[in-house]
């Protein structure tokens, strides 16, 4: 409380000081509505929550006369559990920004609710690209990845790698199908071919006869449209059938750095994906990565996900104080955010363009062979990378009316 | 047609995991008349015991096999004592809600310590007797590659799942058991000591799902939510098959996984259901199941 | 064997006139959260789980029957309001109505068929009836699979009830709760109730007396099942979405968690339970990564030590039925 008075105090000093007639409101709070304890904990988690407070101490606004205070909830993947924590939040606990919000059940959930209440999200953790298409909002802004960008970046750089017949093994509900149908898309526009498509239903925990029709189609690539534990049980068992040494290459098309971790490299070796982070890809991210697994509880590196959440608070702690004060009007801090250029260790230069979609680079990755790797977490070859500009969906397909056409 | 072939084994390896866990209630339910609805939580734990022997102990999948179902069927064992067997007269309907309890505590506790995207496990590379690399690798059958580590699934828990059967039909110990389940107070009075059986019994049921979880390990990601779903699919079976007899819950076990199998080949976008709408068949034209003595 | 619940105290005039007083305190309560600065939302979503406990209840605490599937009432009427208020763009009194007549529809179909078994096989059979209905939800397209469906207008129920005024939303939640309550009293204290008690008590007995027992609990079964539904609809206004959490088996699990830490066959108990359960998670929700241990741990503890649950063991202590 003590501590609140003299910030208050010295904000109130400084805007006088300033010369400011109005005494300019320095408080601002950070809302880390997340997966504590569920499938997808490892990705965001206490890590994002731990990146947030990397984020407010590494910004310097404390010194400058700022409050930030954060606060983490676990909204269990739950949409309706996620609202309520997010309405209570805005409504009582008066929470000026969201960020990771993983899962895009509750991403679109809370995104209506951020436009209703006129907040702020940085979402860093859902897959959806609905989020800056259909859905899109002047309150949001998807930092990290999106399914469009993942089918884009892995299903061009493939091809152009010489993958140009596919196989597609496909979870049997609307994302899957959307993974697949982005990325098919892409590779036919690239010059490749689709042979074939199976698909499982989510869940599974044997995938042995759709790698075995996979392993028939004697495509060059095999193509994972699914995610979680259904692609890390297909890696396994097409290890097992031998479909990589047996020529063919493996695609993940969501798929994570901890995903990779928990199989280890015996299995995941030879595997392709997208990314748009990864902790050694240059001095920048090597000591943020570092600083971070040292506070972590496993010493686990930092995911995309968490990344996100420390570099989109960084440029959002950037624009609220160019603003100088009064961070509560959701709509105008976003209008500034897009303004802006982005430029933090993590994600390099980008924008923020007119729909709230972050643009930096993808990179395809290849998993190493374990003889190659140094040590943990060394785990990823760059095989090639798309640039910012054509790793997106292009304005001139977006169906997000703050477009103008 | 060779493809279907291949897809018939492929059911066959799906159907031993059934079997196993389907015979595991089956011989729990026989004695102690309770749903053991932490069956999924005791086969995650036998894989994740496998994990640990491996990586805290250097202790392989071969010992992994013996050693974790005893580990996590003494770790029932303390189960029963200490909480299953204060059910005893009360309503079945208890047991079902303490052991979803059990199952709650015990995933969660994995979760929080273990994170949910799990662990590794790989197929043992020894003994290496010629060109075998333990069960690495495959044949080629001509209609298929067939991983060995699959053959070995088939046939090993075939194996258990006839020994099982034979321990409770045909031994002596297993007719103290069936006597047990139908008259306890004479069988007592026969100088019997019937709650160690119960605990003895329930321990035998634990440790086959911790024998079906080290055999999973390999195939499939060490995920504290592995049998999480695998369990409502086991129930399915159970209730198809009916837990009258033990010979009745191994081959509806096997034959389920066989179908599935068939579905994922002809029309994958059912083979999550077809176990489901299959017992809602059954329990349209023979409510007490295939082979179950009515409830 | 001892039955699941705590009859031995007889219901008699003085017993109903508690239940009513007891009845009359919780509406009056209830009435004044929005003057007391309690968060509204949080109280919304803990009442249409009370009600869905409360449907629950009946057709395990009078039934005897353990459902482990009730989620699918409560998604199933929440996907059908939902795609009512939002596609098709009707008002929220006839959504309410599309929800409801669809957990109907569901509920004599399952109902039909679970019926035909029953203690544990019962249990087992709506907990994989309910799974297969979640896989169904799960492809179908107008669910929109993991996104489910979001941003549902509120609408203006009868043309009047402004429902994006949280205060007002709130005291039509209550109305219904209430109102699905008093049905469920009704029930259980009319002449069906007392067969359904006697069916509970010992089926044969009851055949032997010419009652038609199967017809008697799939009636309750329906009854209840519709109820649930009532309260998925009712929930979709609060949440402004229907997801698949509302089908999953572990939304089954909780419902059956409620009602045993209120109280299996109290009246009054599903609703205490609601309450805690959904105001434990709200609060564990900084905890993380314990929700679920907690969970099962009061799950282990009701089952060992706490078998009447709170309102239960209220009242075998002061010997009234509540």
């Amino acid at each position: 409380m003590k501590q609140r008075i003299s910030a208050l105090l010295l904000g109130t000093a400084l805007a006088l000081a300033a010369g400011g007639a109005m005494a300019q409101d320095k408080t601002v709070k950070i809302g880390v509505l997340t997966d504590n304890s569920g499938l997808y904990s490892d990705l965001g988690g206490a890590g994002s929550t731990l990146a947030a407070q990397m984020a407010v101490e590494d910004s310097g606004l404390a010194a400058k006369g700022w409050k930030i205070d954060i606060v983490s909830a676990d909204h269990q993947n739950k949409p309706d559990i996620g609202t309520t924590i997010a309405r209570q939040w805005i409504d009582v606990e008066k929470v000026d920004i969201f960020v990771d919000v993983l899962n895009s059940g509750v991403a679109l959930a809370v995104n209506n609710l951020v436009k209703e209440k006129n907040a702020v999200m940085i979402n860093t953790g859902a897959a959806t690209s609905d989020l800056t298409n259909t859905q899109c909002s002047p309150n949001t802004i998807h930092w990290v990845y999106d399914t469009y960008m993942l089918a884009n970046s892995t299903g061009q750089a493939l091809v152009k790698a010489g993958g140009d017949t596919w196989y597609f093994l496909t979870a049997d509900y609307a994302f899957g199908h959307a993974l697949e149908r982005d990325t098919a898309a892409v590779v036919v526009k690239s010059g490749g071919k689709v042979i074939g498509t199976v698909r499982h239903p989510l869940n599974s925990s044997d995938f042995s006869s759709f790698l075995l029709q996979a392993q028939a189609s004697k495509a060059k690539i095999v193509g994972m449209a699914n995610a979680g534990g259904d692609t890390t049980n297909t890696i396994k068992q097409a290890a097992e059938f031998g479909i990589v040494s047996g020529g063919q290459k493996l695609a993940g098309l969501l798929l994570f750095i901890n995903d990779v971790h928990s199989l280890g490299l015996k299995v995941a070796q030879g595997l392709n994906f997208t990314e748009t982070f990864y902790w050694d890809l240059n001095d920048g991210t090597r000591a943020f990565s570092k600083r971070f697994s040292e506070r972590m509880k496993n010493k686990a590196m930092p995911s995309m996900v968490q990344a996100g959440v420390y570099s989109g608070l960084i440029h959002y702690f950037k624009t609220i104080d160019a603003m100088g004060g009064n961070p509560h009007d959701g709509v105008k801090v976003v209008a500034k955010m897009k303004e802006a250029p982005t430029d933090d260790p993590l994600f390099g230069k980008g924008t923020i363009r007119a729909d709230g979609r972050k643009l930096h680079p993808a990179y395809l990755f290849e998993v190493k062979k374990p003889a190659e790797s140094k040590g943990p977490w060394d785990y990823y070859k760059l095989v090639g990378t798309t640039p910012a500009d054509q790793a997106f969906r292009p304005l001139s397909e977006s169906a997000c009316p703050l477009v103008k056409k | 047609m060779q493809a279907l072939y291949a897809q018939l084994l492929v059911g066959l390896i799906n159907g031993s995991f059934y079997a196993l866990l389907s015979l595991g209630l089956a011989v729990i339910f026989g004695m102690l008349n309770i749903i053991n609805f932490a069956h999924g939580a005791l086969y995650m734990m036998g894989a994740f015991t496998a994990y640990f022997l491996l990586h805290l102990t250097g202790i392989g999948y071969w010992w992994a096999l013996l050693i974790a179902p005893i580990v996590v069927g003494i770790f029932g064992m303390v189960l029963e004592r200490t909480m299953l067997q204060w059910l005893a007269g009360l309503d079945h309907l208890y047991g079902l809600l303490l052991t979803f309890g059990i199952a709650l505590i015990v995933q969660g506790v994995f979760q929080n310590y273990f994170g949910s995207s799990g662990l590794p496990y790989a197929i043992p590379d020894y003994p290496q007797i010629g060109e075998w690399r333990g069960l690495q690798g495959g044949m080629n059958l001509g209609f298929m590659f067939l991983p060995v580590y699959r053959g070995w699934v088939v046939i090993f828990s075939l194996v258990v799942c006839l020994a099982t059967w034979f321990l409770i039909e045909k031994t002596r110990l297993g007719a103290y058991l069936r006597a047990a389940t139908e008259n306890p107070t004479l069988v007592r009075a026969f100088g019997i000591n019937v709650p160690r059986m119960i605990t003895l019994t329930y321990g035998l049921g634990v440790g086959l799902a911790a024998l079906a979880g080290v055999l999973s390990a390999p195939i499939n990601q060490v995920r504290p939510l592995m049998g999480a779903d695998l369990i409502i699919v086991v129930f399915a079976v159970v209730v198809i098959g009916g837990m009258g007899s033990i010979m009745g819950s191994i081959i509806t076990g096997f034959a389920l996984g066989v179908i599935e199998g068939l579905t994922k080949y002809f029309y994958p976008e059912a083979s999550n259901t077809v176990v489901f709408v299959l017992m809602v068949l059954v329990l349209l034209v023979k409510p007490t199941g295939l082979t179950g003595r009515a409830a | 064997m001892s039955a699941l619940t705590d009859d031995s105290i007889p219901v008699t005039p003085r017993a109903m006139r508690d239940e009513m007083i007891v009845f009359a305190a919780m509406a009056v309560l209830l009435g004044l959260v929005p003057l007391t600065g309690i968060y509204p939302f949080f109280v919304m979503q803990a009442l249409c789980f009370a009600l869905l406990a409360c449907a629950f209840n009946l057709l395990i605490g009078y039934g005897g029957l353990l459902s482990f599937g009730h989620a699918m009432f409560l998604g199933t009427a929440g996907y059908c309001s939902a795609h009512a208020l939002k596609v098709w763009g009707v008002s929220p009194e006839i959504g309410i109505v599309v929800g409801i007549a669809g957990a109907a529809v569901l509920s004599v179909v399952t109902g039909f068929i679970s019926i035909r078994r029953q203690g544990i096989y019962f249990s087992m059979i709506t907990l994989a009836l309910s799974q297969l209905l979640y896989f169904i939800y799960l492809q179908a397209p107008f669910t929109h699979g993991e996104d489910g469906i979001q941003g549902i207008p509120q609408g203006y129920l009868f043309g009047i009830f402004n429902l994006a005024r949280p205060t007002v939303l709130y005291y039509v939640v209550l109305a219904g709760f209430l109102g699905g309550f008093l049905l469920i009293y009704r029930t259980i204290n009319s002449p069906f109730g007392e067969v359904l008690k006697a069916i509970r008590e010992n089926e044969p007995r009851a055949i032997s007396l010419g009652y038609k027992t199967d017809q008697y609990k799939l009636l309750a079964f329906i009854l209840s099942g519709t109820i649930a539904g009532f309260a998925g609809s009712l929930k979709v206004f609060v949440a402004q979405n229907a997801s698949l959490t509302d089908v999953h088996w572990t939304m089954s699990g909780e419902i059956v968690l409620m009602t045993l830490v209120g109280g299996l066959g109290t009246i009054f108990g599903p609703v205490v339970g609601a309450f805690v359960i959904i105001a434990m998670q709200q609060y564990l929700a900084g905890f993380g990564q314990w929700v679920t241990v907690i969970q099962g741990v009061i799950f282990v503890a009701c089952v060992l030590t706490f078998r009447r649950g709170v309102i239960g063991e209220i009242a075998h202590y002061f010997r009234r039925s509540l």
